[in-house]
Parts: C-alpha cells; structure tokens; sequence
C-alpha cells in the first residue's frame, strides 16, 4: 500500500507533483497487477453507468414502492424557471445525486459510490460541476480516482457500511469524496482537497442511518441531495483558503468512534429515527403488509 | 487492509437499490450457480433475518434467482428474473424463516435437477461483499478480508501439495487455509486465502489438475 491515511495521501501527491488521483491509480496497479489503461478502462465504465444513471433520473423514475422518485425531475423544471435562490450549480448536483438515487431506488443500474444507498453525490457532483470546468474524459475519470483515494482511507480506518456507523458512514463518506474530487478538478492542491473533505466529513458527523421500512429511499434519497450541496460548499470554502483546524484523518477517527456508539436503532435496522415515526411505520405497514 | 481496491469504493456496477440486499443477494445466487455448474430445475431459496422482513422491497428475491440465472449484480434483467426462470423451467420457491440467524442478511439456496442437489448458505455483509458459510453441510470460514479461493476435489493423497505448489509457482502467499471432506475418499474441499490478488492462469493451471472438479473464486 502507498498510503493508509490521509496526511500520506496528500504527502506523497505533494512529493511527485501529483494529484490525489495519481497516486489511487499507481496504487491500484501495485495492488491487484492490472495495466494502467486496464485500470482506467474500468473507471471509464464506471463514469459511463453514473452518466446513464444521471440522464434516466432526470427523465423522470418511481421506485417499486412508489415512495420515491420524480424529485430530480422538478427540481430540474424550477431551476429552469429562474427562480432558484441558491446557484445553478449546486441546485444541479443536488438534483443529479437525486436523480441518480432515484434510479437507484426504482431498481435501475448505478454504480455504488462507496455504497448503492450513498450513489447520488458522486456523480451528482460531478456532472454539474463538468458543466462548469469542462473537464475531459480522462479528468472526469480522475475525479473518481480521487473520490476513490479518499473513500479507502474512511473504509480502511473507519466504515463506509451504514450498518456499521450509520449514515455518517454511507452520505458522509460519499460527501467528503465528492468534495476532495470537485477540488482537484477545479485546480486546487491534494492539502486543499483534504480541507475539503475534513469540512465537509465535519458537517456529517453522528448523522444516523433510519431507513423506512429498510428501504433504500426515505430518507436516502434527500441525504444524497444534501450530501452533494454539503460537498460543494465544503469544497468552495477550501478553495477559498480555508482549512480545518481539526486534520482529515482526525474527523475519520472521530466518525469511527461515533459510529461505534451509536445504537442499533440507529444502525441500518428500521428500528429508530424517521423509520419508528408514525408516517414511517405506516409507510412500513402499507408496504410489507401487517407485522406478524 | 478491508478495503483493497479503488473498484470496492467505486463500484460495483449493479441493479439498485441496496448494495448488501440486492447486489450481495445476486452475487450469493450466482455463487450457487457457479457451483452447481448449470441451471438447476429446481432452487428453494430459504430467507432470514432482515433478508426475510424486507426481502421484497429490495429485491432480494429477484435479485437471488438472477444470480441462479447467471447475471452479474449489474444485469437488467434482474428484475424480471422471476419470470425469466419460470419462461426456463426453474422451480422457484421462497420460504421466510424465522430462526434468527448469526449475520442479519442470511440465506440458504438449495439447488437440485435429476442427477445433483446443492444446498449452500451466504451471507452478505455490505457493501456488495458477500461470504459463503456453508457448502453441502460443510462450514467455510472466510474472513472476507482476502482474496479467496475454493477448491472442490476427490479426496486422494497429493491433490493438496499440487495445489499448494501452484500457489508457490506463481507466487502467491497462503495467508490461511483450511481443508475438509464429508467421507473419506470421496468429495472433499480446501478454502485458501492468499496475500496477492489471483489471475486467471493460476485458476486455470489448478483446474487442470488431477481429481480436482472444480475452482472457484470466492473473494476477488
């Protein structure tokens, strides 16, 4: 292994003069063996599955419970209208992230980044910032190295698994992934990619896992949306110079611990948050059918 | 390391909605299919724990039976898996459990046709990474954590050093391994987990080998 925790990750780009990307890719070749256009041949068609995901989201999906979708369509017709408050490019990650929890939740194919639950913000991210940048291919595949190299430091040393340390671990990995990848796409330095993903990893920390009747759509779907607008303020702010005080792999320990004192009702099992409320229980019952 | 590739944070390709209930459940399936080795007539499919309380909402029942079918986690057929193994003259049955099982998403597949029957449980520990526990009454253990493989072989002496010597040939690194067989002389199994991540021409040379049926890779 090249890295095992952030502060590496971000020492060994700075020392090559590389992005964050570089190094996941090296690594990726020291590890399982594969050729470097192996390796970014498979991404390539990772970027194609989210790119899919995205376009049939917004043309409008309805989950088999019919407790989601649709979202990303409206939100896409009220951006259109001018009357949005917050900018374009944000509104349009957070309704590219839904769109692709959307498809998600209707049973369509996504690409887990890290997990099926968290797979909105992404790509969400990255195609409304792509409008922006005007990346090319192999930038975009890069940002998903760089997602890719942040995610393994919090799975190895914390949890990306919600039933493990709750939705911290799923959105919130995402979040700091999308954010550390937005910053590297638009320039920045690997440090300023880890503020990025510390600020953002901050602002998701204890946030818990409570699924509706266990499904992955009440309330995953809008945890995308705000995990991606989360992402993209996080990463402005490190652009902007601005650091946290309390280091990268600091956060992940925290959010490890915190995921380990979290009850199991707020662990992925139905049992506690929004899913014990009573519209999620009825929800529960309306869709399984009575409890036995 | 838990977590080796950059392929287990972004990836895998796959149906929604859930990497653990329906990307675990389908590769479970296609593990069972794997080994049987072609489409069963008949899969009774047992569920258990959260498998079985929401089952239907994530699609682990088609997820399952897609697997059976031989489609990988990101096959769009899936959800028609049902019909699909009815149109190809698969039994299908379901049955929801109630014994409380050691890992919530747990499963028992048992597959048979005329000649063969093979009854596997899997569990599915999230993220899409799933573990075989057991395999025709035999209990596996496997961490997860490492590239694994399973080799089904006729219980004779020298079929374990051969295998072992290939390890050795191409360089792979036995990180633990365990060996068992239900009676002696007849079906017996080695499960193998190894540092180094296993090509293909390794598979191959050990299929090759003498009184060994069969070679599957259990953990990429």
């Amino acid at each position: 292994m090249l890295f095992k925790n952030v502060a590496e990750l971000v020492e060994l780009a700075e020392k090559e003069g590389v992005k964050t990307a570089e190094i996941m890719i090296r690594q990726e070749i020291e590890v399982t063996g594969l050729s470097r256009e192996d390796i970014i041949a498979k991404m390539d068609r990772n970027l194609t599955v989210m790119e899919q995901a995205v376009e049939r989201g917004l043309n409008g999906v309805t989950s088999v419970s019919g407790l989601t979708g649709g979202d990303a369509v409206l939100l896409q017709k009220y951006i259109k209208s001018g009357k949005a408050l917050s900018g374009h490019t944000l509104l349009d990650a957070v309704s590219k992230a839904v769109a692709t929890n959307e498809v998600n939740a209707a049973m369509g194919t996504i690409c887990a980044t890290p997990t099926a639950g968290s797979a909105g913000v992404v790509p969400g991210t990255l195609f409304a910032v792509k409008e922006v940048l005007n990346p090319t291919r192999m930038e975009m595949i890069e940002y998903l190295f760089t997602s890719a190299a942040f995610g393994f430091v919090v799975a190895n040393n914390a949890s990306i698994s919600g039933a493990a340390g709750g939705c911290q671990a799923e959105v919130g990995s995402a979040s700091g992934m999308a954010a550390a990848s937005i910053v590297e796409m638009a320039g920045g330095s690997p440090k300023q990619a880890a503020e990025a993903m510390a600020i953002t990893l901050k602002n998701m920390l204890g946030l818990v896992c409570d699924p509706v009747a266990g499904l992955v759509e009440v309330p995953c779907v809008k945890r995308n949306a705000m995990g991606a607008s989360n992402a993209m303020t996080a990463a402005d702010m490190a652009l902007a110079g601005i650091t946290s005080r309390i280091p990268c792999d600091e956060v992940i320990g925290a959010m490890f611990l915190i995921g380990q004192s979290m009850p199991s009702a707020l662990r992925e099992t139905a049992e506690g948050g929004l899913a014990a409320t009573p519209t999620g229980k009825r929800l529960e019952a309306e869709i399984f059918g009575k409890k036995q | 390391m838990k977590y080796r590739s950059a392929f287990d944070i972004i990836g895998p390709v796959m149906i929604g909605p859930s990497s653990s209930h329906t990307a675990g459940a389908a590769r479970i399936g296609r593990v069972a299919r794997t080994l049987f080795a072609r489409q069963p007539k008949k899969a009774e499919i047992l569920l258990y724990g959260s498998f079985a309380k929401t089952y239907k909402g994530h699609g682990t029942d088609v997820a399952i039976v897609g697997g059976i079918l031989d489609f990988d986690t990101f096959d769009e057929r899936i959800p028609t898996s049902l019909q699909l193994a009815e149109e190809a003259g698969m039994e299908v049955t379901f049955s929801v459990e109630e014994a409380v099982p050691e890992h919530p998403n747990t499963v028992r597949i048992k597959l048979s046709d005329d000649e063969k029957d093979l009854e596997l449980v899997g569990i599915s520990i999230g993220g899409g990474t799933i573990e075989i526990t057991e395999l025709n009454s035999f209990q596996l253990k496997l961490s997860g954590e490492h590239p694994a493989i399973l080799v089904v072989h006729n219980d004779q002496f020298g079929v374990i050093s051969s295998v072992t010597h290939i390890l050795a040939q191409h360089e792979i690194n036995i990180g633990h391994m365990e060996v068992s067989r239900k009676e002696k002389g007849k079906m017996a199994l080695m499960v193998i987990e190894v540092d180094q991540k296993i090509a293909q021409d390794l598979i191959e040379d050990i299929e090759k080998l003498h009184h060994v049926t069969q070679v599957i890779r259990m953990v990429e």
